[in-house]
């Protein structure tokens, strides 16, 4: 097919990938991103929150795969072991998957409560992979940003669906 | 064509959800163990390091920011202030350099008599620390010279004060430092004022190192110096790692609790020393240019 061609639908999802890679990049560059005064257990987990988003607004083109790179990414940007994060985050891309259609008609705090159990999945699985290597063991912070990322979301869900109307499928 | 690419396909191609992630965990775990147990997936990570590199340079460009317009609007008068301490403070160091080659050279002759090993020397670079936020949890930092410039993994790392860590991730543009404090890190040390061994170990809190084994009777104060005792055959012998601030006797506890802080200013520093040490062959050679040279002066 001729790229003149593309039916208007088509160009807006294909400009729905690179939309969705430049904000997991921003992602990526805010959990690194050194902000004084403000501890890393007290932000919010960018990229955890941004791959939801995108699995819930276009799962035809974000999914696993995404999640899987995304979190191979985070490993090689934080020095963590590598295949740490591409666990929880390939494993975070499927459940929101699986569970979108579910979860997109529950009202929002049912929607907002299933979203923090997502959450609480990745962090029990990163959780997981630094007991199984024998890492030190974090405190118990380590699970605030979970409970951020709960508030956050009713906010990014109204994001949701200007978003799923434009990208998504109908 | 029948059917329109704006209408969806009503099943999706390819392989489903759940076999990708099953797929996914798999390969993850492969990847956990491949990294943990053995050293393998150092040319992967380097070749992913090549795509992260600029979202890290990037993040380390606010705080460059902040830094470089602090220089700038520094008033004349703090930097004649700095201007002359840092003037007293290099002319300090050279008058005791001076007496540190004297005693340098003193020392080879000394140790040549003796017919024992002798550390010539190593050759240094100096790396800047990038602020980045590292894996959490643990004390790492990241530094801005890489494989690219000889950088190796397990290279020693110093301050100006004293030993920070060493290297445990290269990429050709940075590499990760992992902090003597770390609780997965730990060093052989001995105890400067009577050369008592004991290994420093890391517990994971930044002003904190922790002897291990000391037994109950050993000779162990507040305020002893530690250097490093070389024993590791990494780290170079001879410079300071800590200094002892508690010794205390647990009654549950077989051995002495002694808990140093460390000298370097571990999170502090801007500016780190990456050492290379002269290789055994280059020693020799070293050793035997300076026999031709004693048996010349004979």
């Amino acid at each position: 097919m001729r790229p003149s061609r593309l039916s208007s639908a088509q160009r807006r999802r294909g400009g729905s990938l690179w939309l969705a890679l430049l904000t997991l990049v921003l992602a990526m560059y805010l959990t690194i991103l050194p902000i004084p005064g403000w501890p890393f257990d007290y932000q919010p987990p960018w990229v955890v929150l941004a791959l939801l988003f995108w699995c819930f607004a276009a799962p035809s083109r974000v999914g696993v795969l995404v999640g899987f790179c995304v979190g191979l990414m985070v490993d090689v940007l934080t020095g963590a072991l590598l295949g740490q994060h591409a666990l929880s985050l390939s494993v975070t891309a499927y459940l929101a998957i699986m569970l979108r259609a579910r979860i997109r008609i529950f009202p929002l705090w049912q929607q907002t409560f299933f979203v923090w159990l997502i959450l609480l999945v990745e962090r029990l699985l990163t959780l997981w992979a630094i007991g199984a290597t024998g890492q030190p063991m974090p405190p118990l912070t380590y699970w605030t940003p979970s409970l951020i990322g709960l508030f956050l979301w009713p906010f990014m869900s109204l994001l949701l669906t200007p978003m799923e109307r434009r990208v998504g499928p109908r | 064509m029948l059917r329109s690419a704006a209408i969806k396909p009503l099943f999706a191609r390819g392989p489903s959800p759940t076999f990708r992630v099953f797929f996914a965990a798999l390969t993850a775990l492969g990847l956990i163990v491949a990294d943990h147990r053995h050293q393998h997936l150092e040319m992967v990570r380097s070749a992913l390091a090549f795509l992260t590199y600029p979202v890290q340079y990037a993040a380390n460009q606010p705080t460059e920011l902040v830094r470089t317009t602090r220089e700038q609007l520094a008033s004349t008068h703090e930097l004649r202030v700095e201007n002359a301490e840092l003037h007293r403070e290099n002319l300090l160091l050279k008058a005791r350099l001076q007496q540190f080659e004297a005693l340098e050279a003193e020392n080879i002759r000394l140790r040549d008599l003796l017919g024992s090993s002798l550390d010539l020397g190593e050759r240094v670079v100096i790396a800047e620390i990038m602020s980045i936020e590292l894996a959490p949890y643990r004390q790492q930092v990241m530094v801005n010279k890489g494989t690219k410039s000889g950088v190796f993994i397990g290279q020693p790392v110093l301050d100006a004060n004293a030993v920070m860590g060493q290297v445990v991730r290269a990429s050709p543009f940075s590499s990760v430092v992992l902090l003597i404090t770390d609780a997965d890190h730990a060093l052989p040390v001995e105890i400067n004022r009577n050369g008592l061994r004991t290994i420093a170990a890391g517990t994971g809190l930044s002003q904190e190192l922790e002897l291990l084994y000391i037994p109950k009777n050993a000779d162990v104060r507040a305020g002893d110096l530690l250097v490093t005792s070389g024993m590791d055959g990494r780290f170079p012998a001879g410079y300071p790692v800590a200094r002892v601030t508690t010794v205390r006797q647990d009654p549950d506890n077989p051995f002495t609790t002694v808990i140093a802080a460390p000298t370097a200013r571990l999170d502090r520093s801007r500016e780190v020393l990456l050492v290379w040490n002269l290789s055994e062959t280059s020693r020799q050679q070293a050793l035997a240019g300076d026999a031709t040279k004693a048996r010349g002066s004979q």
